[in-house]
């Protein structure tokens, strides 16, 4: 499934502050392939979507940002979360359990 | 992300854009790593990577657009693409610009003087309660009170908190020089206080200090101090030497004081009257009033009319038939030049919404030249919001560029007017001399800019939408759009046309008006006639035989000058703002007419006065030499006094007195009516004494001359000092500027001149509108009138039919401009002087004018029409 910018972007963000939640620190491409491996090739984020999402949380402060040598060498903008971040983490991750129980008890409705 | 970091995106785009290209440059080649790395060459790698990233632009553009700070820097992007589109097209810009800058110039100049004649304040504490005193005698309401009426009505009234007299008086003013005139005023003790005004140095007069045995002071204006005596701060305590008598200068009052009523004043004095009462007669001051905290107008003006006529019963001899009226302060200041100030506002709007829809109708115009542009800018993605908002800036920088101009030139034009006014107008309106942008001014153009704006925004609103995109794109395509603006732009010329109409009929009615009033009846002939006031130090002739010396003299010196025909002398010269000096009188004999307390206007004049002006005997005969100082006592009546008073009898022969002291006098000639008041007042009834027979302390000599009367002014006054150089002169004028200058001639003069010049622009705004719609009309109509002449009409009936197009609109709008002109001439009709507001000839005359300009405006383009080679139109795609 290929997330395009119109479907649920609230699961975008949610899926970003997860992984730097996860990773620590990571720049966009690493966000791109740690999704990608976690989800056995399930969800792959579009670069564009995944860069403007980046920017608008970081105007948001839930992000913050800084130029850092990556692995390849090459000089990337290395993403982590703030302490806003985290709180909004915890209640999206809240809000998609909530969301998911809804949607499979319509689905078992016979 | 920090604020700083917010605010630093604001103003670095290109930094913003560098670091996302960084970023995005980063992401692409650690995916080219990636993908080498898993086995493919490395141009299959770099491919891969491009496209599974899509577009570089669209996606930098993605997320730059994310950042809200950046909706400044796309607005700045919008203005400079309006102004690159202005300077490209000049021709359009310049000329939208100097229309609006037009209408926005003539109506901010407008307001200038509304503001400064209406809208401030006057500089007095709670101004709204204070109030002005007249008596009312059988001539009118608005007539002086004598002193002690006015301190009765002081002392029994119950309405107001504080009552003063005031009086301006020419004072004899001794310096190194000699002796010169001067403007004082007397004013009862506690006037300034009443006013709230403290004086800046010094003290204000004690209550008391208005008696007759007071010792004289003296507090200076602000400005004679400064003048006169230097600003020197010793001056408290100094004396100067007014009339003769040592006064005491003890105050100086604030530099920006004026009293209305007063015209400017040098020296302020309490007033000394006699308490003597056979004095009461005397009626020859003002009052000023301050209502107490809570009276209504009514209840004072109730009170006055009561006190008055308790008076009249008590002393019937001096007081009887007076009543008495309050007036408020504001009515006093400003009532005469209101409801011009208004029409003038009115006029000038009225061509500010027509210089707008005239705009409106260029920026349409130009809107439809781009309909490829916006259609583009559509398919890229341009939401109607976003081309809406460009819109709005574009037009806002037109409004800005116009505005700007126009406020710069108004501050132009209100220094123009203000020394336009005549002096003697200017000194009763001392508030005209702060006159200026101030920010009321500043924040009304503001205002009125906006209201420009939101018109266009809203016109372009209304058009955007509904613009049907795929024509656009192609070239030539006939739009649906084209026939909605053509619609829309006729429907505004049709607007345009009718507002002209009601311009031009109102400056037509006030300039008939104008025409009316100055060809008014005088009853005398005022070429040629020069004058010059007088006033004879009262100290030195305080007999009435000195006077009457001195008067023979002058007239003896005068005629012997070259050039002058005839001399005479007069109290009070015809044609003045105010006919002054009203007396009352009561008839001798068996006269039906027994009222005793009649009034009438009174004038001392020498025996050659009607000759010298051109007066009409209508009976009986003029004064002679036998009517001096020893022969029997005889006057002379005006038409208006025998037809009021010797309705149907002779008048020639009858007796009169002025009151019961006096001697009978006879009546031995009815002259013409003569205007002594201004030129739309009515004629009141009028007594000539002979001067050898009593005369006033200050006169006026008047010279009919053979040359221009202009070049005997200074002669006049030179004769005079060298008769004797204690003599005060003023007013050196011919009886023509006299009548020219006159306050009630000046307002319909410039009235009548400013509505016309407004009146003469929206014409040609509107016709160029007009013309402007027609030919876009003809030009959007080339391959229809191509077809026809090709289908054999002739070049006459191409004409013909878009003549008749154009024809139909000036029809509509000139017969909607006439109907609103009735109307707006019904509203005028108190500035309107013998001229109806449905004058025939006006109303012709503009239609005609109006009509035969738009025809012609629309034979060009329909030439244009006929003259279209059907070949070439038809090619024409």
């Amino acid at each position: 499934m290929v997330m395009a910018k119109n479907d649920l972007q609230g699961a975008l963000d949610l899926l970003i502050l997860k992984t730097l939640s996860q990773l620590g620190s990571m720049h966009g491409y690493g966000i791109v392939m740690h999704i990608r491996r976690v989800s056995d090739e399930t969800i792959i984020v579009e670069e564009g979507s995944l860069y403007p999402a980046l920017h608008r949380m970081e105007q948001s402060g839930w992000i913050r940002s800084n130029w850092a040598l990556t692995g390849y060498g090459r000089k990337a903008k290395w993403y982590s979360l703030t302490r806003v971040g985290k709180e909004q983490l915890a209640n999206r991750e809240k809000n998609w359990e909530q969301v998911a129980k809804g949607v499979a008890a319509v689905l078992r409705f016979a | 992300m920090s604020m700083l970091r917010k605010v630093w995106n604001l103003f670095s785009r290109t930094r913003l854009n560098r670091e996302i290209e960084m970023e995005l440059a980063a992401h692409i080649e650690m995916c080219i790593h990636d993908n080498i790395a898993r086995g493919m060459t490395p141009d299959q790698a770099r491919r891969d990577a491009l496209v599974r990233f899509g577009s570089r632009a669209a996606a930098r553009e993605r997320v730059a657009g994310v950042d809200a700070a950046l909706l400044l820097e796309s607005l700045g992007s919008d203005l400079a693409y309006g102004c690159r589109q202005l300077m490209k097209n000049p021709g359009f810009g310049v000329t939208a610009i100097v229309v609006l800058a037009l209408g926005i110039c003539a109506s901010v100049s407008i307001f200038a003087f509304v503001d400064a004649t209406l809208v401030k304040p006057l500089p007095y504490q709670a101004p709204w309660q204070l109030v002005g005193l007249f008596e009312s005698n059988p001539l009118g309401p608005r007539f002086h009170l004598s002193y002690l009426d006015y301190l009765d009505w002081k002392r029994m009234n119950h309405v107001f908190s504080s009552l003063e007299a005031y009086d301006n008086i020419q004072v004899a003013l001794k310096t190194a020089n000699g002796v010169q005139r001067a403007d004082g005023a007397v004013v009862g003790a506690s006037f300034f206080r009443m006013l709230g005004i403290a004086p800046s140095l010094g003290r204000d007069f004690y209550a008391g200090e208005d008696t007759l045995n007071a010792p004289r002071t003296v507090i200076l204006s602000f400005s004679v101090w400064q003048k006169r005596f230097g600003g020197r701060l010793d001056i408290l305590g100094k004396t100067v030497s007014l009339d003769g008598t040592t006064t005491t200068i003890v105050g100086v009052l604030p530099r920006d004081f004026y009293f209305g009523p007063l015209d400017s004043v040098e020296f302020w004095m309490p007033i000394h009257e006699s308490l003597n009462p056979d004095l009461r007669g005397e009626h020859g001051i003002m009052a000023l009033a301050r209502l107490k905290d809570g009276e209504q107008l009514e209840t004072a003006r109730a009170e006055i009319g009561k006190i008055a006529q308790q008076l009249a019963a008590q002393y019937p001899d001096a007081d009887g038939g007076r009543g008495g009226t309050v007036v408020p302060l504001v009515e006093m200041v400003v009532a005469g030049i209101r409801p011009t100030l208004w029409l003038l506002l009115s006029a000038a709007l009225l061509l500010l919404l027509i210089a707008s829809i005239n705009v409106s109708g260029l920026l349409l115009l130009r809107f439809q030249a781009r309909q490829q542009e916006i259609a583009v800018r559509s398919a890229l993605g341009a939401s109607p919001a976003r081309l809406v908002r460009q819109f709005t800036i574009e037009a806002g920088v037109l409004t800005m560029i116009a505005s700007t101009a126009g406020i710069c030139s108004a501050f132009a034009i209100i220094h123009l007017l203000r020394k336009l006014i005549p002096h003697n107008f200017l000194s009763a309106m001392p508030y005209l001399n702060t006159i200026g942008l101030s920010w009321h001014v500043v924040l009304f153009a503001a205002l009125i800019g906006l209201v420009c704006l939101a018109l266009f925004t809203l016109i372009g609103v209304l058009r955007l939408p509904s613009a049907n995109l795929r024509p656009g794109l192609t070239e030539g395509g006939r739009n649906a759009a084209g026939t909605v603006w053509r619609r829309l732009g006729a429907n505004l010329v049709i607007v345009e046309l009718c507002m002209a109409t009601i311009l031009l009929v109102g400056a037509g009615l006030l300039s008939k008006s104008l025409y009316q009033l100055m060809h008014t009846e005088t009853g005398l002939e005022p070429d040629h006639l020069a004058t010059l006031g007088l006033l004879p130090p009262p100290s030195k002739y305080s007999r009435s035989e000195q006077r009457i010396a001195l008067a023979s003299r002058i007239i003896a010196d005068i005629s012997r000058l070259p050039g002058v025909q005839s001399v005479a002398l007069a109290h009070g010269l015809p044609i003045s703002n105010i006919a002054g000096g009203s007396t009352t009188f009561e008839i001798l004999g068996d006269n039906q007419n027994k009222q005793q307390n009649n009034e009438a206007n009174g004038r001392q004049v020498s025996a050659a006065y009607f000759a010298t002006i051109g007066a009409r005997l209508l009976q009986g005969r003029w004064f002679s030499q036998s009517d001096g100082v020893s022969g029997p006592l005889v006057a002379i009546i005006n038409h208006a006094f025998a037809r009021k008073y010797f309705a149907g009898q002779n008048a020639i022969g009858k007796h009169f007195r002025f009151d019961a002291s006096l001697p009978p006098i006879e009546i031995v000639g009815v002259v013409n009516d003569l205007k002594e008041g201004p030129l739309d007042s009515d004629v009141q009834p009028t007594i000539y004494t002979p001067f050898e027979q009593g005369a006033d302390s200050n006169f006026s000599v008047i010279a009919r001359t053979e040359q221009a009367p202009q070049t005997l002014l200074t002669t006049l006054e030179k004769t005079i000092h060298q008769i004797d150089p204690d003599l005060l002169t003023m007013n050196a004028e011919t009886m023509e500027d006299r009548i020219q200058n006159l306050q009630s001639t000046y307002l319909h003069r410039s009235s009548a001149w400013l509505s016309g010049g407004f009146a003469a622009i929206a014409l040609l705004l509107s016709v160029v509108g007009l013309y402007g719609v027609i030919a876009y009309s003809v030009s959007q109509r080339t391959r229809e009138i191509g077809v026809r002449i090709a289908l054999g009409a002739s070049r006459d009936s191409v004409c013909r039919l878009i003549l008749g197009q154009g024809g139909r609109l000036i029809g509509v709008g000139i017969a909607a401009g006439l109907l609103c002109a009735l109307g707006t001439g019904v509203l005028m009709s108190k500035l309107l002087f013998h001229t109806r507001p449905w004058d025939i000839f006006t109303f012709l005359g503009v239609t005609i004018l109006l009509a035969a300009s738009a025809i012609t405006a629309c034979l060009i383009p329909a030439h244009r029409a006929a003259a279209v080679e059907p070949i070439a139109a038809l090619r024409s795609e």
